[in-house]
């Protein structure tokens, strides 16, 4: 082997006798290398966001959701006075947290969207009807006052904790404890205020994604008894009205590994209860992290192969380049051979030329790799300015601005050593080319 | 006397399409070593391709071509490669240096190929030093072929050929390319070489030129057709 620093050196001089084509044959590669850490930091921000969002339910959570069911025909459509009887009971409540000894706590809510006021001030707020376990099982933290309390439940007294979203709203230049606001014609007192909090993985049933932050909590009992189950609704001139017992049960599971074989019973039981209706959703968070890293998987196979298919078009770029080389350098490898110069001497030199090219394309991607994350808010920027422009928060436009690309450590010399390897393979054969010339034809080559 | 080379019933046929062309037809040679020959003949006669045999540059298709005591129609291409490198030197009509590269880098390119590899050190580049002052280009060993005329890169060309110390240095045509008063000057420099030790076989097509050397072979439609000074 002649000496690689020497053969190295000779390769660059001759790419930078080109400079421009040199550049441009790169840029292929250098873009994909790029697209392959980009690809692969956004599947992993992708998957770090899912798997959260799961986590911030819960991992010995399972959630029980109320769900409308699909209306059966068309003619109960059309009967605009018309009672929707669905969803979990206080039975359904009663014999999940009775009956399962895995079970260790069941928290029961309701939840309804009321306008709600503070002296002129309005908005639609999802006032949930909850107890004391509802703030920890969800993650929340007070930033002002206390929580429902069980004395609250028992004397079902008016009051109510803020959500920071809804403090904010309702209470531009007053501390909101104490103050009281009118939820449905009755006045309720603010004894605590919560903080901001992400909103959590869409979990299916009424609600998708749940918000934290435009909530307003009051004990349950005082919710049942001030507003009932029937929640009537006169928008757009029709009359809808539904009844609805309870919207979500959180159960609480001894353990992780008890989490699994409980959803099943719970399943069970469920079945006794609601023979006829398909009105209710059972939502484990270990299963949708067992889903999370399955899309993952799926996600990293796709993009993958779209930036693999990028690396291969660099790849036919340099081939491309390279058999041009050879043949505008036919006279030179002639005289190589002639002054010595053995097949294998050629095959190194031009495989060198390509290999230097595509790693040093290779760098460049990955240097380009690494400012991913900023490549991707700059994105942002551009795409809220021109896409999702007074629109609203859609849940993609949602998904996407809450989405921050993580570089995976290991695909730099991944991604780095595939371009060295595409330099290899689509260099061998310009290379072996070169080095199969006939001596005597080469030298008369003009 | 000992041989630099030697030609036994040399054949070389070129095939075109189905049709071979016998372009020799055996041709026997002998080269002693320190000897100077012209080869000269019409055009097409097949001198370029005795030279491209004798150079090892091919192997023939017939016959046996001994240089340095061994056989070279026998050997493998890699062989081949090491016989071009150590053996022989090539000076060409054309020229033939590397474009991108300086008179320097030119003149050292037959030192990359030696046998193992060695590292060029101080020792070498002092020889190549020596050889561009040798050939006059001591105060041009950073110009590039392009900057150089016809008459200095076939100086840069000897200096290559020198620089592994071959035996034989081949030529062909070596002037051709070159008004008389710069002819003359590579003559000169061939001749000195010569005169040293070493064995030069030359095609031109220039009985002035060839007069100066110590024989002259003349070839005819592959074949040797008389040996001597102006046969007729
Ligand atoms: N690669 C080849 N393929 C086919 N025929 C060839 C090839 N090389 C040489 N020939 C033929 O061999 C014969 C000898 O060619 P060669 O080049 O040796 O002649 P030459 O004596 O050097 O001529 P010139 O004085 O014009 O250079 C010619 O008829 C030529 O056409
Ligand atoms: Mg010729």
């Amino acid at each position: 082997m002649p000496n690689l620093f020497r053969t190295a050196q000779l390769a660059l001089k001759s790419l930078m006798l080109h400079k421009l084509r040199s550049g441009l044959t790169m840029l292929g590669i250098v873009f994909g290398v790029f697209s392959v850490i980009a690809m692969l930091a956004i599947g992993e921000g992708a998957s770090q966001q899912a798997q959260q969002q799961v986590l911030a339910l819960g991992a010995t959570n399972i959630i029980v959701r109320s769900v409308k069911p699909p209306r059966e025909n068309a003619s109960q459509q059309n009967q605009n006075s018309f009672v929707l009887r669905y969803g979990l009971k206080r039975v359904d409540y009663d014999l999940l947290s009775m009956t399962i000894p895995t079970v260790l706590q069941a928290v029961p809510i309701r939840e309804l969207m009321k306008a709600c006021r503070y002296l002129h001030r309005e908005m639609n707020c999802r006032i949930v009807g909850c107890s004391p376990e509802y703030l920890d099982m969800n993650h929340l933290d007070l930033a002002q006052g206390r929580f429902i309390s069980d004395k609250d439940r028992r004397e079902k007294t008016n009051v109510c904790v803020l959500a920071s979203g809804t403090a904010d709203e309702l209470f531009q230049y007053t501390d909101p404890l104490g103050q009281s606001v009118k939820i449905a014609d009755r006045r309720y007192t603010v004894v605590g205020i919560t903080k901001a909090r992400e909103a959590s993985a869409a979990i299916g049933g009424s609600m998708s994604g749940q918000e934290y932050n435009q909530d307003i909590y009051i004990p349950l009992e005082t919710m049942r008894v001030r507003m009932g189950d029937l929640d009537i609704d006169r928008r757009q001139g029709s009359f809808s009205a539904e009844e609805v017992e309870l919207n979500q049960i959180t159960l609480r599971i001894t353990d992780v590994d008890q989490v699994m074989p409980t959803a099943d019973v719970i399943r069970e039981s469920l079945q006794q209860n609601h023979r006829t209706a398909n009105d209710y959703s059972v939502v484990v968070p270990q299963e949708l992290l067992k889903q999370a890293a399955q899309i993952r998987v799926i996600f990293n196979v796709v993009l993958g192969s779209i930036a693999a298919i990028s690396l291969i078009v660099g790849g036919i770029g340099i081939m491309n380049i390279m058999l041009a080389t050879v043949t505008e350098r036919t006279r030179e490898i002639g005289i190589r051979r002639a002054l010595g110069a053995k097949q294998h001497d050629i095959t190194m030199q031009f495989l060198t030329e390509t290999i230097v090219l595509a790693g040093s394309g290779g760098l460049i991607g990955v240097l380009l790799g690494l400012s991913t994350p900023l490549v991707f808010d700059g994105l942002k920027v551009v795409a809220e300015k021109f896409f999702f422009e007074g629109g609203g928060a859609s849940e993609f436009s949602e998904m996407f601005t809450n989405l921050n690309p993580k570089i995976v450590p290991s695909s730099l010399p991944l991604a780095f050593g595939i371009s060295v390897g595409i330099g290899v393979i689509f260099g061998l054969y310009p290379a072996r080319s070169a080095a199969s010339l006939d001596p005597i034809e080469a030298l008369r080559h003009e | 006397m000992t041989l630099a080379a030697e030609v036994i019933n040399l054949e070389k046929d070129y095939m075109l399409g189905a049709v071979p062309v016998q372009a020799l037809r055996g041709v026997s040679i002998e080269f002693p070593r320190g000897d100077f020959v012209a080869i000269m003949g019409s055009s097409g006669s097949g001198k370029s391709t005795l030279l491209n045999l004798l150079g090892a540059l091919d192997r023939p298709t017939r016959g046996k071509y001994i240089v340095a005591g061994r056989d070279v129609s026998q050997m493998t291409d890699d062989e081949l490669s090491t016989i071009r490198n150590e053996k022989i030197g090539f000076i060409f009509q054309s020229y033939n240096l590397i474009p991108q590269y300086t008179v320097l880098e030119n003149i050292e390119v037959p030192m990359h190929y030696r046998t193992g590899y060695p590292r060029i050190g101080p020792l070498q580049q002092k020889r190549i030093q020596e050889l561009a002052e040798l050939v006059g280009l001591g105060e041009r060993l950073d110009h590039r072929p392009f900057q150089l005329s016809g008459g200095q890169q076939q100086r840069v060309a000897i200096a290559r050929a020198l620089v592994n110390d071959p035996e034989i240095i081949l030529a062909d045509e070596p002037t051709g390319n070159l008004d008389s008063k710069t002819e003359h000057e590579i003559m000169e420099m061939l001749l000195r070489l010569n005169r040293e030790g070493r064995t030069i076989i030359m095609v031109t097509h220039e009985p002035a030129v060839a007069r100066l050397a110590k024989r002259q072979i003349y070839m005819k439609d592959g074949l040797i057709a008389g040996e001597g000074i102006f046969p007729g």
